[in-house]
This record gives C-alpha cells, sequence and structure tokens, in this order.
C-alpha cells in the first residue's frame, strides 16, 4: 500500500486541458458557448444512461475512455448512471438490432423529460457496415427522436464529448 | 429567546445545507488522488437542482410507500439534524433526543428505503433491499455497543451532555476505550452511509450495489430528495464522528465569538475526516460480500473491547 500512495502522490493531475489542437480549441470554444446558453437549461450537471443497440462494442471503448483520467468526464458534470430514471442524456450506439429495439424504446420511456438522445458512431447514424442485415430494424432514428448524431467508426472521445455538450445546447 | 431558538435552527440549516457541500469535497479529494481533475465541489448542488427541475416517471406498480419514502427520508434526516449538536451543544431537541433515538431514526430511514426498494419489483431493487437489511441487522449491534461505550464513560446518552463531558477530559484521546470505539463507530459509519469498502456509491454496475440499487427506480424530485438525505445521513455521520469523539470546539454557548469558532473548527475536522474517507475509498477495493461480515464483526469486537475497557480504565 505504501508503493501506492507514493505512485498517487507521484502522479499529476494528468486531465488534458482543452487547448492543445484545434479540435480542442473548437471544443473549448463550444463548452464556453454552452456554459453561457444552454448549461441553464439543465444546470451543468447532466447523467448519461449508455445504451447499446446491438454495437459492435467498438464504440463503448471510446465512450469509455471518457471516463478515464484524461478526459476526465466528470469535470464538466457529466456523469454515467446504471438507470435510464436517473438519466437526462441516452447515448446509443449501434444499429437497433431487432431484440434491441423494444428495450430501447422503453428506455427511452423511462427516461423523465427533458431528455436528449445522442446518436453516436456510423451504425447509429445509418447502420454502417451492418446496413439491410436482417437482424438490423435500422439507425437509432428510426426508433426514437435522435437529437445530435456523432459520426465515425468509432468517433473520437473527444467528438463523442462534442457531440453531448451540442445535444446540451440544442434548444427544444 | 427568540434569537436563541434562531441559531438553534441556523445550525439545522448548516446541516441541510452543508451536505452536499461535504459530498462534493468528498468526490473532488477522490478524482484528484485518481489524478483527475473532478467536478467542482458544488456539483451536487447543480443535481439537486437539475433533479428538483425534471419530470418523474413512476412505475404502475408502485404504491404509497415509493411516494412517501423520499420525504421521510428527508424528513428523519432534518429531524436529526435538531438533535445531533454540530455547532453549539444548544440543540433544538436535545432535551428529548438522545443518541439511541438518532440512531433508529437512521433506521427508521433505512427500513423505508428497503421497502421502496423492493415496491418497484424490480430485481435490481429487491438485491438492495435485501442487502442493505442483511448490512444495517450486521451493523446495529456495533452502533449500540459502540455508543454504550461513550456514553458509559459520560454517564448518559444525551449528546449534548456528552459533549459537554468530554470536552473538560484533557486524556480523552489517550484513552484506549475512546480510541477503539472510534475505530469501532467509524467503520459502522462506513457501513451506514454505504462508502467502501462496504458499498461503492460511485458504481454503475448493478450486481455490486446496495444503496444505489435500492434507488435505481427514482426519478425527478423523488432521486434529489434521496440523494439529499443521503449526504445529510454523511454529513451527519461525520459530525458524530467529529464532535463526539474530538469534542474541543463546539461551542457550549451561544455566544457569537463561540460560534464562529465552532464553525471553523468544525469545517476543519469535517476536512480531515473527509480526506480520511478519500484516501481510504481509494486505497480499498470493495468487499466481497460475504466479507462484509467479517468487517463488522471486528467492529463489533472493538466496540465491545471499548466497553469492557471502561471497568477497567475509566
Amino acid at each position: 500500500m505504501v508503493s501506492l500512495w507514493r505512485k498517487i502522490w507521484k502522479t499529476p493531475v494528468v486531465t488534458e486541458p482543452f487547448i492543445n489542437s484545434d479540435a480542442a480549441a473548437a471544443i473549448e470554444a463550444l463548452t464556453r458557448q454552452v456554459e453561457a446558453a444552454a448549461f441553464a437549461r439543465l444546470g451543468r450537471s447532466l447523467h448519461i444512461r449508455q445504451v447499446d443497440a446491438g454495437s459492435c462494442n467498438g464504440c463503448e471503448l471510446e465512450i469509455g475512455a471518457l471516463n478515464s483520467p484524461y478526459y476526465d468526464l466528470e469535470q464538466f458534470g457529466l456523469h454515467f448512471v446504471a438507470s435510464p430514471r436517473h438519466a437526462d442524456c441516452l447515448l446509443v450506439t449501434g444499429p437497433v438490432t431487432r431484440n434491441m429495439a423494444d428495450a430501447l424504446r422503453r428506455t427511452y420511456e423511462a427516461t423523465p423529460s427533458p431528455k436528449i438522445v445522442v446518436a453516436v458512431g456510423d451504425c447509429a447514424q445509418n447502420c454502417g457496415i451492418f446496413a439491410g442485415g436482417y437482424g438490423v430494424v435500422g439507425p437509432v432514428s428510426a426508433v426514437i427522436p435522435v437529437d445530435i448524431v456523432v459520426s465515425g467508426c468509432p468517433p473520437a472521445p473527444r467528438a463523442i464529448l462534442a457531440g453531448i455538450l451540442a445535444a446540451m445546447e440544442k434548444p427544444r | 429567546m427568540l434569537v436563541e431558538v434562531i441559531i438553534e435552527f441556523v445550525q439545522t440549516l448548516a446541516v441541510a445545507l452543508g451536505a452536499p457541500l461535504l459530498v462534493g469535497f468528498v468526490r473532488k479529494m477522490k478524482a484528484r488522488l485518481q489524478g483527475r481533475r473532478g467536478a467542482p465541489v458544488v456539483q451536487p448542488y447543480r443535481d439537486l437542482r437539475k433533479w428538483l427541475a425534471k419530470d418523474v416517471v413512476l412505475s404502475e406498480n408502485t404504491s404509497w410507500i415509493f411516494r412517501f419514502t423520499p420525504y421521510l427520508l428527508v424528513a428523519t434526516m432534518l429531524l436529526s439534524a435538531l438533535i445531533v449538536p454540530v455547532l453549539t451543544t444548544h440543540t433544538p431537541l436535545g432535551f428529548m433526543g438522545n443518541i439511541i433515538v438518532l440512531m433508529y431514526l437512521f433506521l427508521l430511514g433505512t427500513f423505508f428505503l428497503a421497502l421502496a426498494g423492493l415496491d418497484a419489483g424490480s430485481a435490481f431493487g429487491g438485491m438492495g433491499s435485501s442487502r442493505a437489511m442483511a448490512i444495517a441487522a450486521l451493523a446495529e449491534p456495533t452502533v449500540m455497543i459502540a455508543i454504550f461505550a461513550i456514553a458509559l464513560r459520560a454517564g448518559t446518552t444525551r449528546l449534548d451532555h456528552i459533549i459537554v463531558h468530554y470536552s473538560a477530559d484533557g486524556l480523552l484521546v489517550l484513552n484506549p476505550g475512546h480510541l477503539l470505539a472510534f475505530v469501532a463507530f467509524f467503520i459502522v459509519a462506513l457501513a451506514e452511509t454505504g462508502r467502501l469498502p462496504v458499498d461503492n456509491p460511485a458504481t454503475h454496475l448493478e450486481l455490486t450495489m446496495i444503496h444505489e440499487a435500492m434507488v435505481l427506480e427514482y426519478s425527478g424530485r423523488y432521486l434529489a430528495l434521496i440523494e439529499w438525505a443521503a449526504a445529510m445521513k454523511l454529513f451527519l455521520f461525520l459530525t458524530l464522528l467529529a464532535n463526539l469523539f474530538f469534542p474541543w470546539g463546539v461551542a457550549p454557548s451561544l455566544a457569537p465569538a463561540a460560534l464562529v469558532v465552532a464553525l471553523v473548527v468544525l469545517v476543519a475536522k469535517l476536512s480531515v475526516l473527509a480526506t480520511g474517507v478519500a484516501l481510504l475509498e481509494t486505497a480499498l477495493a470493495k468487499l466481497r460480500l460475504f466479507r462484509v461480515p467479517e468487517l463488522l464483526s471486528g467492529s463489533f469486537l472493538m466496540a465491545l473491547l471499548a466497553v469492557v475497557s471502561f471497568f477497567f480504565v475509566a
């Protein structure tokens, strides 16, 4: 345990500031906009329920990276929760499969409004390489209303973060 | 007279408003220990405000118990805040409630939360309730024995009298019984407030949840009330640990100067305890469920030794 404490003592805050690259600068600007306008609606607090509607788990790996110290989702007041009843935002990945269509619809209904839906990845946008498969119902927007689509296969964690922040900003 | 009553209620307000800040502080400390920047310490207030503004989704299978429980939880916590000497030993209800009443007020909330967890009929809720009851049943004897260890030496179960009695004792922290009771009570406080190593407040996995599993079905303002009550419970338990075991600084009168000192000392004491909790939660993994009884029986043993030691080292 002593070595653990030593390691903790030596390790600085590894969360990257958002001003390193162009993309990051764009998100920084976006964050400021969001702070000004739309955080007011949910008050700088967003609880996210991730729904895997039939994804290959590539997007999940990138979403999981958001929880890491490097991206540190929590610093924006964003938080993953275990129940749709606690959530304000559904983060849906993958093409919606027949088995998950009903579950996704019920998850949407179980989420108290105001709620936002972010479809993450090419599959959620247009079924990607799974388009036309016999087990696939369609993209996420075929089952529940989608606010923001983040494209990419898989999208980078920063892109997902930008998508979530943009969805918060979108007026309704 | 009126001014005194108002001051007495101010300390209840301190519990109600300070509790989310304490939770935010623990989270911030944990984030820093994990090398993260973490959410600002005021994040719990933002979460509460948002939940209060949100819609409520209720399962059609729930009964009145489900809707009643959040209000009961907040009511028992506010009532407890009227009994616990937070800033001053003059508490509004100190004359009618002692430490035993306090513990059973907490237990009333636990009981109703377990009922509410069962109410919606979801598998995870029932699992959380059964675990919470198992842990409450194991923690209860330890709580009582640890309390008796404190009360025996003070000769009273009234919280304000205990604190007055202990403040006069200069060798308090050198008393082995006192230290044993502190460790026992600290472990039980972690179990009762759903912290590591018994329960994990930050978990996303239903199978590892206890408190979180019971509240999975709650949303909107009900969730806000439950989270607020949970924060107040943590605040009250840490305040009890701080003020009963290290009673210095608690204002014996309602003089403004003494109250300011009491506030500063309380903030310092709570910061130390909250940092301790954050350090523990960083270093410890959650215990396997079947190992929890071992931890709690260890804590029971220490409480028992604390009582026994009273008869040798008074």
